[in-house]
């Protein structure tokens, strides 16, 4: 099901199609078109409440559109086992979310003891997430209340790695991190991305994040997608709103967007 | 000392009140859990049913004990033992703190854990089994407990109705206004209340989670 299908190949790994969502009157996102193509890093950049999460939670059904489709690989997320979709895509979130009556080991083993893999497998793959997300091995004893946040938003990522998703989807997963632990973390997300090269859809409020980290800036404003750009091109369009956003956020952003691209 | 003398003398009845007690606390105790932990984890699922759950569960308690006693006394297989009666009594007064701790323990596991669960395709099923009981679980002891201290007491009162208990004594000592023969029934049904509520509050603390 993972490898040598003809979708792996062809067309987006993720594709919205006039995509609405509303919630009684309110109306959250509006006739939205979108296109993640493989092994690119799409950040959702945009104000709070411009919609960016629930974008997000469309892709892995947390939320169903009330009008329009959302495609994972060619196929209808609204149809087929909405738990077999959700497995095949990392979840990373804010709070991380991890489970606090577990040990950090069972939390990155979640997805795989889900899936059935047999206890020798899962004890090597949560051995050898350990060591790729930067984690000492005598962590994995221990809960997460006994964690720093930087050390829990790392067994999230390994969490979300776990069953090696094609896609992974993250909703500011550094934005309660100190700005050291966020710079390092943003760094190592970099090195691991070239490494993998996951499908990511990212989102975030953090212009500077955004540059860093996007091969493309999807910025959204009040439910609609406004535009969608690499970061250096970004930084120069003359649209107005996508001006506002760079002023917003004062200079020295170029060395930012030049980082990503080298 | 009048009374300890007075416990030894007849302590096969303390005992076999005792027992009794025991027997009507239990039963009642079990029955509640299995009817309000499912309807506390209901509530919890569905918030336009826990007002009126919770509501009928607060009036309930609200019925004096002895009314409630004698309320059932014309239901066929119900009237024809009156321990049967005392039971289902005490199932209904202990349903509320047991439906309102459930439901509280579960509404209070922290939704990103929740949201983090779903996001990575648990079915609701194992998200209850899983994250929502064992998170929940000390809170809905702590229920249980005061569930259990509420029915020791309030099982003297089945002496009432003659389901027998610790009440016997009770009753018969205000019949005869005699002190040792009520506290004979008291003593044993207050050091009976404070074990369980030890034994249930060292169970709490096992199954915390970390």
């Amino acid at each position: 099901m993972l490898c040598g299908m003809p979708s792996a190949t062809a067309g987006p790994v993720i594709e919205f199609l006039d995509v609405s969502y509303r919630v009684g009157e309110t109306q959250v996102i509006t006739g939205l078109n979108l296109q993640v193509a493989r092994g690119e890093t799409l950040i959702l950049l945009g104000r709070s409440g411009s919609g960016k999460t629930t974008t997000l939670k469309l892709i892995n059904r947390l939320v169903s559109p009330s009008a329009g489709e959302v495609r994972v690989n060619g196929a209808l997320t609204a149809e087929g086992d909405v738990n077999r979709l959700r497995r095949g895509i990392g979840y990373v979130i804010q709070e991380v979310g991890l489970f606090p009556h577990f040990t950090v080991a069972r939390n990155i083993g979640l997805v795989p003891k889900l899936e059935r893999w047999p206890e020798e497998r899962i004890r090597a793959r949560v051995e050898e997430l350990v060591k790729l997300v930067g984690l000492a091995p005598d962590l994995a004893a221990r809960y997460p209340h006994q964690l720093s946040g930087g050390q829990r938003q790392r067994v999230g990522v390994a969490r979300a790695l776990a069953a090696d998703p094609e896609i992974l989807l993250m909703d500011e997963p550094f934005g309660a991190l100190d700005p050291l632990t966020r710079d390092e973390l943003q760094r190592e997300f970099l090195t691991l991305q070239r490494r993998l090269n996951k499908t990511v859809v990212f989102v975030t409020h953090d212009l500077r994040e955004a540059l860093l980290l996007g091969s493309r800036i999807a910025l959204m404003e009040a439910g609609k997608l406004l535009t969608v750009l690499a970061p250096v091109e970004f930084l120069k369009s003359s649209d107005p709103l996508v001006a506002a956003y760079v002023r917003a956020f004062g200079g020295g952003l170029e060395p930012v967007a030049n980082r990503s691209t080298s | 000392m009048n009374v300890v003398r007075y416990i030894w003398q007849n302590h096969t009845q303390v005992l076999g009140l005792t027992l009794e007690h025991l027997w009507l606390v239990g039963w009642s105790t079990v029955l509640a859990m299995l009817i309000g932990i499912p309807l506390g984890i209901l509530i919890a699922h569905r918030p336009r049913l826990d007002k009126a759950v919770l509501g009928s569960a607060n009036i309930i308690q609200t019925i004096p004990a002895l009314a409630l006693f004698g309320f059932f006394l014309p239901v066929p297989w119900l009237g024809e033992r009156s321990d049967r009666l005392a039971i289902l009594a005490l199932t209904l007064y202990a349903l509320l703190p047991i439906i309102r701790n459930t439901y509280t323990g579960i509404r209070g596991v922290d939704a990103s854990v929740i949201e983090a669960g779903r996001g990575m395709g648990m079915t609701e099923s194992q998200l209850l089994w899983q994250v929502e009981l064992p998170l929940a679980t000390s809170v809905i002891l702590s229920g249980v407990r005061v569930a259990v201290v509420i029915s020791v007491g309030l099982a003297t009162i089945a002496a009432a109705i003659g389901a027998g208990g610790l009440g016997e004594f009770i009753f018969r000592g205000l019949a005869m206004i005699d002190n040792r023969v009520i506290l004979a029934g008291a003593i044993p049904a207050a050091v009976l209340a404070l074990l369980a509520d030890f034994g249930v509050g060292w169970l709490e603390r096992v199954l915390r989670p970390r």
